[in-house]
């Protein structure tokens, strides 16, 4: 594994190799020295074209856990508003010898771009890209789901998948990157997806994803579920109207109170209730629905940490890097003068 | 010693019996070098180094009666304080089980199986400083096979090895290695270079 772009090619066992070295980083955090040595030299770039608040916070407390140096850079307020293109911002950032990028962008495939260009030698990280994928909030999601698994069943979560756990993924799944890593992984982890939407907001050729469709909140939360994921409605992407309003949203495929009282009268007491964040209350997900003892929202905060520690720590820390090709001053030397006599000859000159 | 037989390339130094006797000896050393089993803590170092010391455990347990061998014995993993992990493929953290009563004002028994070049005990003596902070640490090896590339010696030995840096000690114990083939019972074996 050299770069993680996204959860679809990504096989069963690194997957419960970035689970299990999580676990042991969530560790970590529980220590009185939360800072482990291992990346200590590296640099770890945060190249953020789109707003964050959550994942940039996050993979920048992981990068400085495990002691590397962070550089923040997001795109208002830099050279980007002037218009450099990707590739210059991203040899730029090659130029200062960065180790790793994570990089969240709004158009889908950015990070396939930066990974496989050429441009640079660094490991990247996709933090989400437009509305294709999100690995790390979808392993982030797996490991709270695990977690939640083998606490019920009184066992350790470490080497363990998520077969026979059934998760509905409910909302916003067509502007969802979010929902697209959390199906793919999710079911290489074994366990089984319910997309719920209204038809609208699902993708087209949704049919061929390895999941489950409903219309019909209700008789998908009839049918029991061990973790009910909501997702964000997203406002900023929507041109069109995917919805007649936002009262009806709400009241069709919101997880609103009245949802949440019937999860008591089902019997489904173990059911959690995830959000990726940011949410809207009232919109998607009911207030008393978000603060309820069911909510993992903060926990999956927490272990987001711990997850993007393990992705830096396994893509950083190896020797699978190529090697980076050493400057050489006698081979640089012959072909003509010295590069940076040129420069200065240039620079009398002006 | 009788034990010392050639299998073809490898040869077995000690066997099961060996390694038990030796076991016993080092756990009378700490309790000796300890003058009781008080505030004693094992750390064992992944992988082979936490069964060996949950074994010494056992042993002061049955030497001091009122010791809870369980009590004691923790792991220690050194994985990330390796000051190799930029040149080796990257390896999965093991976990760090410490005791209940923590490492503090404790005297702390890092227990691994083969003492070899000496870094992976820098690595837990880094590790344990972001822990607490131990009254003393000693260090307890199986065995010693010599070629240390840093200022570190073991103050309980199961037994010196004298090697070529070529030659591989192996050493297997049936909580850790299964019973593989071609062998039955605990063993620490020298194979030549092949």
């Amino acid at each position: 594994m050299r770069h993680l772009l996204s959860t679809q090619d990504l096989s069963l066992a690194n997957a419960i190799r970035i689970l299990d070295t999580a676990e042991e980083m969530a560790a970590v955090g529980e220590r009185e020295v939360k800072k482990l040595p291992a990346l200590r030299g590296r640099t770890v770039v945060n190249l953020f074209f789109e707003d964050s608040t959550r994942t940039r916070i996050s993979f920048e407390a992981a990068a400085k856990r495990l002691s590397a140096d962070v550089i923040n850079f997001s795109a208002k307020g830099s050279s980007v508003s002037k218009g450099e293109s990707l590739k210059d911002t991203a040899q730029t950032l090659e130029a200062m010898s960065a180790d790793a990028v994570v990089i969240r962008h709004w158009a889908s495939g950015a990070p396939q771009q930066l990974a496989t260009s050429g441009w640079i030698d660094a490991a990247v990280i996709n933090a989400g890209d437009g509305t294709h994928e999100h690995p790390t909030q979808a392993l982030l999601d797996a490991f709270t789901m695990r977690r939640h698994l083998a606490a019920l069943n009184g066992t350790d979560s470490v080497g363990s998948d998520l077969t026979g756990f059934r998760v509905a993924i409910a909302g916003d799944v067509l502007h969802s990157r979010v929902a697209r890593s959390n199906v793919w992984l999710l079911q290489t982890l074994g366990a089984e997806v319910t997309l719920v939407a209204p038809p609208t907001l699902l993708p087209v050729g949704v049919e061929h994803w390895p999941c489950k469709v409903s219309y019909d909140l209700d008789s998908v939360l009839e049918s029991g579920m061990d973790a009910i994921m909501v997702l964000r409605v997203q406002a900023e992407r929507m041109n069109a109207s995917f919805f007649p309003s936002t009262r009806e949203y709400s009241r069709r495929w919101g997880l609103d109170d009245a949802r949440l009282a019937r999860l008591d009268t089902l019997g489904m007491t173990d059911t959690i209730i995830m959000h990726p964040g940011p949410m809207n209350r009232g919109l998607e997900i009911s207030s008393s629905a978000a603060d309820s003892p069911r909510s993992t929202v903060l926990a999956q905060v927490r272990n987001g940490v711990s997850v993007r520690m393990a992705a830096l720590y396994l893509l950083l820390s190896g020797d699978l890097r190529d090697p980076v090709p050493v400057y050489s001053p006698a081979s640089a030397r012959r072909p003509g003068p010295a590069p940076r006599s040129t420069n200065e000859t240039g620079g009398n000159a002006r | 010693m009788s034990s010392e037989t050639a299998v073809g390339a490898s040869r077995v130094v000690m066997s099961a019996a060996d390694i038990d006797r030796a076991l016993t000896r080092i756990a009378h050393e700490i309790l000796e070098a300890n003058k009781g089993s008080r505030d004693l803590i094992l750390l064992g170092i992944p992988r082979r180094g936490f069964p060996l010391a949950q074994r010494l455990a056992l042993k002061l347990g049955a030497a001091d009666p009122d010791l809870d061998a369980a009590a004691i014995v923790g792991q220690l993993d050194v994985t990330m304080f390796r000051d190799d992990l930029a040149r080796q493929p990257t390896r999965a953290p093991e976990r760090t089980k410490l005791p209940a009563s923590g490492i503090d004002n404790k005297v702390v028994v890092l227990v691994d199986d083969v003492l070899y070049s000496g870094r992976t005990i820098r690595a837990a003596l880094d590790a344990l400083v972001d822990l607490g902070r131990p009254r003393v640490v000693r260090l307890a090896v199986l065995a010693d096979r010599g070629h240390r590339e840093l200022p570190i010696r073991a103050d309980h030995v199961g037994k010196n090895l004298p090697t070529a840096s070529a030659e591989k000690v192996r050493v297997r114990l049936c909580e850790t290695d299964g019973a593989g083939p071609g062998w039955t019972a605990d063993e620490v074996v020298i194979e030549a270079s092949a």
